[in-house]
């Protein structure tokens, strides 16, 4: 009914457009939109209005069930036929009546139909044969286009199970059973009832069993259902009905259904049958739901174990999922497989094929307590276990799998893990892992490119767990103490690199020895493409640790810890790995004669530092901006001091940074205060005003920022300077003409640029100061980057 | 405001971690320092005790101990068993029966506690282990029943398999009260048998079994050690196994030596009483290669050690052991137990 109003809307919607070609005027088109307006309004009534009345039938039809529902059943009727009285508006429309007619012409008689085989076979009919037919194929044309309601399954359920009419009509009838939407419970219950009273024949009953396990999905509700299961089993001694009973079982069964004497009754039948696949799949249910009763192991190869009874009414059974719109979504089920499946084709002992999600079975596993007895009650198995709000609802009951490790291939029990405190779960884990990592990591065994593709696998499964928990674990950490040793830095790189960012957090002294100390000479003897990875490997350390750390930074430091750690000692830790990672860098830094690529990881390295030590450690910006004004005054931090719990020689160290930053930068007088250079060596580099030029401030490397910064903001203030632009841009000219112009000169130049720009707060056009830089580029950079170069060197020896 | 608060339950889950993490409370916890504490040993301790009998020894029933003795079995380490009880020893027989049954007839299903042609028996060992605190060891069973000849009720060993901790105080103190910490695993019969079995407890109890391979490193100590023991009297030659890696196929060297002459090695070598230490067994091994290379040329420092045979025991780098003498079973298991916690860890 509801499905029939929009349908006809679009009936006339046709109409109207074909009748506005035939007539091509602009006012009878508009009239005839009006009229389709008026059409769509009393649709819209009827949408509107027919759920309600369909809901009121099936109320109805629940009260009055069982005494009359003939009654019902015209009730239904005479809502279908109210639509049709807003008919006659459109007389002028003859196709769109004559439609409409079709429409409720078909809807009399399925009507009359239906009626006809309530009343069951008239004996004195002259052409009965004829009318019969007709009615079947009514039923059969509606049935298989649009399905039938709830009712009308009702009454020609009963009437195809009452043996009212001969074996083939039933059959006929039966197969017509196709829900528009869904089909009522009660009327599967009453189909059952006339199982047992004998009236049908055996294969009306085989084809009733086989149309109940394909229209399952659509009953709806199952309760009553599930308490005629007796009956059903009982049903399996008929052997033509098992094969199908089987199946509708399988689909039913409960942990509850699950009785010692249905077992034995099962296992006898398998004795008199013999291996059945029907049997076998619901005899591995039972398994499923008691293994302390039955023990059954499936085949590997066989992949179907029920024929399909869906195969029947295939299409009919997409277009009702079609019109159900997902609004049924079909219950779990379990999958059926052979229990241990492939793991037991390999050799046994080797595990790294994760094993397959098997709930625990609480009553295998030593004694039982009233709580598990309570528990297994409402438990549900993992298996069945499918979307996140289920597990949201069963969190606190789910039956956890038999090996805790299958949950790295769950990302569903991921969820879980990450949230329980349950240390013997995070035990079982860890168990599993350590010996598993021993026992498959390929440098411990002889070469096999299969078992390391295999390894890889696992670690990457492994990885992706810890990134998703954000956490290392234990073993994976213990793994890489015991094997870095044996490692060649080649095999599985990429992974063991990934495990050693989740390196737990632990003072770094005691990692030290462990890891890094092993980790050293590897690094320094390979290539730098395995430098640059270590290094990005600690960055993310260095992250990992800080994130770490800073759950934490509420806590208050326990001082009879054995390890004396407390919240300034574990910054100690951190602030010993990047001390470390200095370390490594400037080894590599002259190992690989400054690699851009090597320096980029090393500014990365570096970048991350300052920008973590700006969010995390807060002291040090408070102290940088109450110090600022105390550093320029030169030393007057005495008085400041008493402020900050912090030790003299941080201080200390803090302000001659600070004064060095404060001459360099802002002084343009790097070589007075702080940093101390032999005079000799500076004039040795023949950099003229090298106080100007050798500043951090006119390191090369600045320039593409500068540039960068000018480029975006140059734009707006291009007008201000254009003397300037001219001034330089003449001896730009000179200088890109004459290759061996003097460096100072075109220092000066970008200086005096840059310090105008600067004092003016507003920047140069951005060609000039493109051009500028592709000279600087093209003619002096590599010089200045040589003499650069001799200057570091003075600052490492 | 703590910008932390909001984080809820995870953030106050780790900080449980974090405060437990300095205390070093949790096994968890105890068992990561343990393992750091013996990366640093790596690849194991300098020096041993010389086997001894303990007094716990004289609990074992002399019957049992004919099912140990001049057996080979193949060793595997197992992690600690989740959920065991001595107490349902029953209970596993029949589930453990029914399961191998339901395996080795594929899909046909059978009923637990039903009669089948296995028996499947679980028992004590009592006095297997080295202290008190060693959790006790149990024996598994297979036994076929012969229809044919019902006067033979006791049947034919298909299978055993037994399991063991001995001295094995590091895991102990790591291990929750749900587990059982049994590491060392030793099986005799068909490979498919220990699969299928070993699957069930994998399942059954969420461990993890994997097979102890003994290095070359580990071999020289037993030969040491157990050259070692005092014995009444000497019941085999002492033979040591190398194999040279070579093509098409691989040449084994072997090396026999009259028990008494290894011992007078051994005592010449031997410094400190009741203890063995690494230099000890490097000097012992040493006399042997040159003595070996004096007469043939052959540098068998240079080929793989793979089998010790003497008195006591002998031991395969497969992860294959027999165990000769009663005196020293509890010595010598307590030696694998080591090796299988190694693994474990």
């Amino acid at each position: 009914m509801l499905s029939g109003a929009p349908l006809r809307l679009a009936w006339r919607h046709r109409d109207l457009l074909e009748y506005r070609d035939q007539r091509g005027t602009y006012e009878a088109f508009v009239h005839n939109l009006g009229l389709l307006l008026f059409w769509q309004s009393l649709n819209v009534y009827t949408v509107m209005a027919t759920p309600r009345n369909t809901r009121r039938s099936q109320l109805r039809s629940r009260i009055s069930q069982g005494s009359d529902s003939y009654q019902t059943n015209l009730l239904a009727w005479k809502v279908k036929a109210e639509p049709g009285n807003s008919k006659c508006v459109l007389k002028d429309s003859s196709a769109v009546e004559d439609s409409t007619h079709a429409d409720d012409q078909a809807e009399d008689d399925l009507r009359i139909a239906v009626e006809y085989f309530q009343r069951g076979p008239r004996k004195a009919s002259l052409n009965k044969e004829k009318i019969l037919e007709k009615r079947l194929k009514t039923l059969e044309n509606v049935a298989w286009k649009n399905g039938l309601a709830p009712e009308t399954i009702d009454i020609l359920l009963n009437v195809a199970l009452s043996g009212k009419f001969g074996n083939a009509i039933n059959t006929r009838i039966l197969k017509c059973m196709i829900p528009e939407t869904l089909i009522s419970e009660d009327s599967v219950v009453k189909a059952v009832s006339w199982l047992c009273v004998g009236k049908c024949s055996g294969n009306i009953k085989v084809l009733f069993y086989r149309w109940l396990v394909a229209m399952f999905d659509f009953i709806d509700r199952k309760k009553q259902i599930s308490l005629l299961y007796g009956f059903f089993f009982a049903s399996l001694q008929d052997d033509a009905l098992c094969p199908y009973v089987c199946h509708l079982l399988y689909l039913l069964t409960k942990k509850e259904n699950v009785k010692p004497f249905r077992v034995r009754k099962l296992l006898d039948l398998q004795v008199k049958m013999g291996m059945q696949p029907h049997l076998q799949a619901l005899l591995s249910l039972y398994k499923f739901f008691a293994p302390t009763l039955i023990s059954v192991s499936l085949p590997v190869r066989r992949k179907i174990y029920f024929n399909n009874s869906k195969n029947l009414w295939a299409s009919a059974l997409i277009a009702v999922k079609q019109r159900n719109q997902g609004a049924f979504p079909e219950p779990p089920k379990l999958i059926l497989g052979p229990s241990k499946g492939r793991s037991l084709k390999r050799k046994w002992s080797s595990h790294s094929v994760i094993p397959a999600l098997n709930s625990a079975n609480i009553e295998c596993r030593g004694k039982k307590h009233l709580s598990d007895f309570l528990r297994s009650e409402i438990s549900l198995p993992i298996e069945q276990l499918q979307s996140f709000p289920q597990l949201l609802q069963n969190i606190h009951c789910l039956e956890l799998p038999s090996q805790m490790i299958s949950v790295l291939n769950s990302s569903l029990l991921l969820h879980y893990i990450n949230c329980v405190s349950d240390e013997a779960i995070l035990l079982r884990l860890s168990y599993w892992l350590s010996q598993t990592l021993q026992e498959e990591c390929i440098w411990y065994n002889i070469n096999n490119y299969e078992q390391e593709k295999e390894f890889t696998n696992f670690l990457d499964i492994v990885i992706r767990v810890q990134c998703f928990l954000q956490e290392g674990f234990y073993s994976c950490e213990a793994f890489l103490y015991k094997s870095l040793p044996l490692w060649d830095g080649f095999s599985c790189r990429s992974q063991f690199l990934q495990l050693l960012t989740w390196i737990p957090f632990i003072s770094f002294s005691e990692v030290k020895p462990l890891f890094f100390d092993h980790l050293a000479p590897l690094f320094f003897t390979s290539t730098i493409y395995f430098k640059c990875s270590v290094l990005q490997s600690l960055t993310e350390l260095l992250q990992n640790w800080l994130l770490w750390l800073s759950m934490d930074d509420h806590v208050q430091p326990v001082t009879s810890s054995p390890l004396e750690t407390t919240l300034g000692g574990s910054m100690d830790s951190v602030f010993q790995l990047i001390d470390y990672v200095g370390w490594l860098s400037v080894i590599a830094i002259r190992l690989e004669s400054n690699s851009t690529l090597l320096l980029h990881f090393i500014l990365d390295f570096y970048e991350k530092v300052v920008y973590k030590s700006q969010i995390y450690d807060s002291h040090f910006i408070g102290l940088y901006r109450n110090n600022l004004t105390a550093a320029k005054k030169n030393n007057l931090l005495k008085k400041e001091k008493s402020e900050f719990s912090l030790s003299s020689k941080i201080c200390q160290e803090f302000n001659y940074y600070l004064t060095v930053m404060v001459h360099c930068l802002w002084m343009s007088t790097p070589f007075e205060k702080g940093v101390y250079i032999d005079p000799q060596i500076l004039e040795n580099t023949e950099v003229t005003e090298y106080r100007n030029s050798l500043n951090l401030v006119h390191h090369p490397s600045l320039l593409s920022y500068a540039a960068c910064f000018l480029l975006q903001y140059g734009s707006h203030y291009a007008n201000s300077l254009i003397s300037q632009v001219k001034k330089c841009n003449k001896i730009l000219k000179n200088s890109s003409m004459h290759h061996n112009g003097s460096i100072s000169e075109l220092e000066f130049l970008v200086n005096d640029a840059f310090s105008t720009l600067f004092a003016d707060t507003c920047m140069k056009s951005s060609n000039t100061i493109k051009g500028l830089y592709l000279a600087l580029k093209k003619n002096e950079i590599m010089e200045f980057g040589g003499k650069q170069k001799e200057l570091e060197k003075c600052y490492t020896e | 405001m703590d910008p932390y608060d909001s984080q809820g339950s995870t953030s106050r889950r780790r900080t449980s971690n974090l405060k437990d993490y300095f205390v070093g409370a949790t096994p968890l916890q105890k068992r990561l320092e343990s393992i750091r504490r013996q990366s640093s040993f790596f690849p194991s301790p300098p020096r041993r005790k010389i086997p001894q009998g303990t007094e716990l020894q004289e609990e074992i029933d002399p019957q049992k101990v004919g099912f140990l003795l001049h057996k080979q079995w193949t060793v595997y380490s197992l992690t600690p068993l989740y959920k065991f009880s001595y107490t349902n020893f029953k209970e596993y027989s029949r589930l453990l029966s029914a399961f191998i049954a339901a395996e080795k007839q594929k899909g046909l299903a059978v009923q637990v506690g039903e009669d089948f042609n296995i028996k499947v028996i679980f028992s004590n060992l009592v006095g297997v282990r080295g202290t008190q605190r060693d959790p006790e060891a149990f024996l598994v069973q297979i036994l076929s029943k012969s229809q044919s000849s019902r006067e033979h009720r006791e049947g034919r060993v298909l299978w055993t398999g037994w399991f063991c901790c001995v001295f094995g105080e590091s895991l102990l103190e790591t291990v929750s009260e749900d587990f059982t910490c049994l590491p060392l695993f030793l099986a005799n019969g068909a490979e498919s048998n220990t699969s299928l079995i070993g699957g069930w407890f994998q399942k059954t109890f969420d461990c993890c079994f994997s097979p102890l391979a003994i290095s070359a490193f580990h071999l020289s100590w037993m030969a040491a050690m157990w050259t070692a023991c005092e014995m009444d009297h000497y019941m085999a030659t002492t033979e040591f196994f190398w194999s040279v890696p070579c093509s098409p196929q691989s040449l084994d060297i072997s090396y026999a030596i009259h028990p008494e002459d290894a011992k007078a090695l051994w005592d010449s070598v031997h410094k400190t009483p009741g203890e063995v230490t690494q230099e000890e067994v490097d000097l012992f091994m040493d006399c042997l290669y040159s003595h070996f290379h004096r007469h043939f040329r052959i540098h068998l420092s240079a080929t793989r050690l793979v089998r010790v045979s003497t008195s006591v025991a002998s031991a395969h780098t497969d992860g294959k052991i027999k165990i000769l003498c009663h005196k020293y079973l509890i010595g010598v298991l307590a030696y694998m137990t080591e090796l299988a916690i190694f693994k474990t860890e």
